[in-house]
């Protein structure tokens, strides 16, 4: 079956190159006309909402809570920078391993539930990480990890300067990005998404379906623990607000937004999020509103997110 | 790969010629801009938010800035309590907008993050919403200067004049967070100096709606004084509960360690009476105080000022003060050396001082929540039990531990 | 340790009566979230949204109609529950035939909305609800002192889940209702309007999300807040009870009232993780949930 639908597949996928040749090319120009720390930040969740969508669009596993792996590798990169005195890519990596082994343990005790129950086990284990980190000693409370060094990367890069550190998160995001690529595209992929149209045909064709869940869980945890841990070391400190159930609620809105189980959905998503953030701030609490009303159109209109709309449009998967 | 090193360097060619540009502007423009980050959405709206961007341009008007020929802007935004928020609009602030100084910025943890982001940036940030001392401590810049409270005047205030009239036992119902252990530590200690005893504490989670299963805990204790060591939502929830379960009736008094004036506004008088706390500033206090919340309210739904609101106006105004006398806004670390030097006088806050660390010291007040019968107009809710004079009412500057004054 | 060794079987009676109170909350809002998720199968994101509302409904009633505390029981749950069919028959509506997530996102949308404009409206530091003069006060019961508003929100509760559980399990409305949930094409056929059945329930289940609210009223901070630090709970509860079970949501929302009341005095460190933690272990050992059947 894989060997039927694979030469055809890369056919079907050429313009996918196309894409990602633009948007390389534009975040290597974009620097230079917008604020690099908003890009940076962008970035940061735009590899989070691909690592979440990982999950909803391609294993059709609605998590709630995916903010404790933004959060939790966010607090162990800065403390091991901080504390421990690592340079920053062992840092980044130790907050990746960190949410990788909090994704299996989760992973374990939700993936025996589906649909709702799933995404409420994510929600409610979430919750607990969340007061977890509230009282425990090395998080600081609601004040944080603050001043974290940025350092030297690899001995070589000083990441104090901002276009040094800005084309160092675009190089982890393109890395997170093309292994997610590589992922979907694999007989493990197409594996995953016949999960998600129906589940008991796989089981009955042979998977452990159980497996693959866990699997693709724990690949969306680590890569969700790369963001937040390289988030850290830009904004040089790890709060609360990263695993709060907002946080959750966030990045389902980004991909939602952007389009499920599209490849670059979630990115464009992650952009707007944040832009409306940003540039909204003047509004206080008008912002929550409008996210909530986009979420409301997105669920009610177009389902299929902006990117998936247009996919649709061209007739072609984006 | 080559591609990317050719790409960066012009990057970096580039940033070195943008960075040469913003500074030639700031030497050149004429316009001081100061930018309110403060809680528009959430827990803090009311005791800042909106308010402290009121209480700001008052203090442009009053200050005449105008008529001295000088150009001020506000500028305002929400950093939704988010420290990553708040320290991206800061560094967009400064790097792309502009803006000279910071003010407000409810929240400890946004506080700090903006701390390190102005030291960063050398600019000049001026704290009036914020708790935390280690703004004055360990965290302590060059370049920030924590008008209005802290948690250790609060402790201090609230802890030595209860035990001084007789309060002498003690029982913590803390928020368990590094915040509410901060206060708890800070409270016992000044209780335990002053000869009183701390007979428990009991750890609460953030947020708990419930309060009772620890106020009935705190009413086994037998302890004179419940001191509350939380803040917002929690504080109002356990004194509402409180009432209920009549532990004032029952002899036990409440000791609020993080009380604003919107927060009796929440509770209501008739189950706030009674409760005792420091405050820096009050608007009932005296004539000044008055007018300055009667042109206030109008332009805040009708929310009175809290100290926090008249924090700002008070910081803003000694920093025009401090600009107009330096001509020169570019370089902070300068200007908050030159407001250190200064004496402060504004029709709110008084006569005052800046202390080395960055603390302004000004007088602090313990206040009692009137009873609902002796509340004579809208927003009448405290007396003033007793003055604690600046030179008490701060952490010595010698136990703050701020490297500022080691050297 | 000194509190385990130090606590009398009084005191320890007194917090297992408070627990009961709090897990008459529970009870009310995981029943309505039971009752929704039963016949829509949507798990109600705005659930606390909406016991918000009921709240503010029962403030707003007093300073501008001067409807007191009784009314507003009536009052506060038919206007939300009102709110409530407008929703369903404008937006839940078009999502039954997709996945039920859908409906999930879309009430946390619609909560997001709902806390905004009550934030803007009237500020996060919340309104002040007295308790109604005939239930203020209290009794000593020799080991702890009963609040009156306590004790009656005790027994209105109870009375209220019971009689939901009554109306849905034992009488022919019920029938229709639970009949309608395995089969609603076959319902339809008997000439019973289903979709009509369907905004009438989920009604009734933000009625009872509304009815808590009022209840909440004079002991919590009316705020636009209140909501959003329960709802997580409840969704615990609901997954330990196991969805869609009337029955099991009553019993398990008043049980893990308890439990955490006894955390509360034990450990209070761990109050507010002990239902999640209880929760993992549930669904190592029953992943269907306590009272669930296998779906």
């Amino acid at each position: 079956m894989a060997r039927d639908t694979a030469p055809r597949a890369k056919n079907g996928y050429r313009h996918q190159y196309a894409i990602f040749a633009f948007m390389v090319a534009l975040f290597l120009v974009l620097p230079y006309v917008i604020y690099p720390v908003f890009l940076m930040q962008a970035l940061c969740f735009a590899l989070f909402a691909c690592a979440f969508n990982l999950l909803i669009g391609y294993t059709g596993l609605v998590s709630f809570g995916h903010a404790m792996f933004l959060g939790a590798a966010g607090y162990i990169s800065a403390h091991a920078a901080k504390v421990w005195g690592l340079p920053p890519e062992l840092a980044i990596l130790a907050g990746t391993a960190a949410s990788a082994a909090l994704g299996l343990v989760v992973g374990l005790l939700a993936i025996r539930r589906q649909g709702i129950y799933f995404a409420m086990i994510t929600l409610a284990l979430a919750q607990m990480i969340f007061f977890f980190s509230l009282q425990a000693k090395f998080t600081g409370g609601e004040d944080g990890i603050q001043s974290v060094p940025r350092g030297v990367m690899f001995g070589i890069l000083n990441l104090q300067d901002m276009m040094t550190m800005y084309f160092v998160v675009l190089a982890i995001f393109l890395a997170g990005f093309l292994l997610i690529c590589r992922v979907i595209h694999s007989p493990f992929g197409q594996v995953l998404k016949a999960i998600r149209e129906n589940e008991p045909r796989a089981i009955s064709l042979g998977y452990n379906v159980h497996q693959y869940k866990l699997i693709a869980f724990v690949l969306s945890a680590a890569l969700s623990g790369l963001a937040g841990g390289t988030k850290a070391i830009v904004f040089q400190l790890a709060s609360l607000t990263d695993v709060h159930w907002t946080m959750s609620g966030e990045v389902v809105l980004m991909t939602l937004l952007g389009g499920m189980g599209t490849l670059f959905g979630p990115v464009v998503g992650a952009f707007i999020v944040i832009a409306m953030q940003n540039y909204l701030a003047q509004l206080g609490s008008w912002v929550t509103i409008a996210q909530g009303v986009v979420f409301v159109i997105c669920v009610l209109a177009f389902r299929r997110g902006i990117v998936g709309e247009l996919g649709r449009f061209l007739k072609k998967p984006l | 790969m080559r591609g990317v090193k050719s790409v960066k360097a012009l990057g970096l060619a580039a940033a070195v010629a943008l960075a040469a540009g913003t500074a030639q502007a700031q030497v050149s423009d004429g316009v001081i801009k100061i930018g309110v980050l403060t809680d528009m959405s959430s827990l803090y709206t009311d005791l800042a938010g909106a308010g402290s961007v009121v209480a700001a341009k008052m203090a442009v008007e009053d200050f005449g800035a105008a008529a001295k020929g000088m150009k001020v802007e506000i500028v305002s935004a929400d950093h939704q309590n988010k420290p990553d928020v708040g320290s991206a609009i800061a560094r967009q602030w400064y790097d792309a907008d502009k803006v000279d100084v910071i003010v407000d910025v409810p929240n400890s943890g946004v506080a700090l993050a903006v701390n390190e982001v102005t030291r960063e940036k050398n600019k000049v940030f001026l704290v009036s919403g914020a708790a935390s001392s280690a703004l004055t401590g360990d965290k302590c810049s060059p370049n920030t200067i924590h008008w209005t409270y802290d948690t250790w005047a609060l402790a201090n205030g609230t802890g030595r004049a209860i035990v001084k009239t007789g309060g002498d036992t003690w029982f913590f119902i803390t928020a368990d967070y590094a915040f509410g252990h901060q206060l708890e530590a800070d409270t016992s200690a000044v209780v335990k100096e002053m000869g009183g005893k701390v007979l428990g504490a009991v750890r609460a989670p953030l947020n708990t709606p419930d309060f009772s299963s620890f106020l009935l805990q705190a009413q086994a204790s037998k302890a004179k004084i419940v001191g509350l060591a939380n803040a917002g939502g929690d504080t109002v929830n356990s004194i509402k509960q409180a009432s209920e379960f009549g532990i004032v009736k029952g002899g036990q008094n409440l000791a609020g360690l993080l009380v604003f004036l919107t927060d009796v506004h929440s509770l209501g008088l008739p189950v706030a009476q009674g409760l005792i706390f420091t405050e820096a500033w009050y608007w009932d206090m005296n004539d000044a105080n008055r007018a300055f919340a009667a042109k206030f309210a109008p332009q805040d739904k009708g929310i009175h000022p809290t100290m926090i609101h008249a924090g700002v106006y008070s910081a803003v105004t000694h920093y025009l003060k401090a600009i107009e006398q330096a001509k020169n806004d570019t370089d902070g670390k300068a200007v908050v050396a030159k407001m250190k030097s200064m004496p402060t006088d504004d029709k709110l806050f008084g006569k005052g001082t800046i202390r080395a660390d960055g603390r302004h010291i000004h007088d602090m007040y313990l206040f009692e929540v009137k009873k609902p019968d002796e509340s004579k107009k809208p927003w009448d809710y405290y007396k003033l039990r007793a003055t604690i004079p600046a030179a008490e009412a701060f952490r010595p500057v010698d136990k703050g531990n701020c490297p500022l004054t080691k050297s | 340790m000194f509190e385990l060794l130090g606590i009398s079987p009084q005191a320890l009676f007194g917090q297992l009566l408070i627990g009961l109170i709090n897990g008459a909350f529970y009870a009310m809002l995981s029943l309505g979230l039971a009752v929704i998720f039963g016949l829509l199968n949507i798990i109600n994101f705005c659930h606390g949204a909406l016991y918000m509302m009921g709240a503010f409904v029962a403030y707003l009633a007093l300073q501008h109609l001067g409807l007191g505390y009784w009314p507003s029981l009536i009052v506060a749950p038919v206007v939300v529950g009102a709110f409530g069919m407008m929703l369903e028959r404008t937006m839940l509506r078009h999502l039954y035939k997709l996945d039920h997530i859908y409906g999930l996102l879309l009430t946390f949308g619609l909560a997001l909305v709902i806390e905004g404009v009550f934030r803007n409206e009237f500020g996060a530091s919340g309104l002040p609800y007295g308790i109604p003069p005939t239930l203020s006060g209290g009794q000593n019961l020799g080991f702890m002192f009963l609040p009156n508003y306590r004790a009656w929100v005790i027994v209105a509760s109870l009375g209220v889940c019971l009689a939901t559980w009554y109306v849905i399990e034992r009488t022919k409305l019920g029938a229709y209702l639970r009949a309608a949930t395995e089969n609603p094409t076959l319902v339809q056929a008997f000439g019973i309007n289903v979709p009509r059945m369907i905004t009438l329930t989920y009604g009734l289940g933000v009625a009872l999300a509304a009815l808590a609210g009022v209840l909440a009223a004079p002991i919590y901070q009316v705020s636009p807040l209140m909501g959003s630090n329960l709802i997580i709970v409840v969704f615990a509860v609901v997954v330990i009870g196991g969805m869609g079970s009337i029955l099991g949501s009553i019993v398990t929302g008043f049980t893990l009232g308890v439990v955490e009341g006894l955390t509360k005095v034990f450990y209070p460190e761990a109050s507010s993780t002990v239902i999640f933690i209880i929760m993992a272990i549930v669904l190592l050992i029953r992943p269907t949930g306590l009272f669930g059947r296998a779906h």
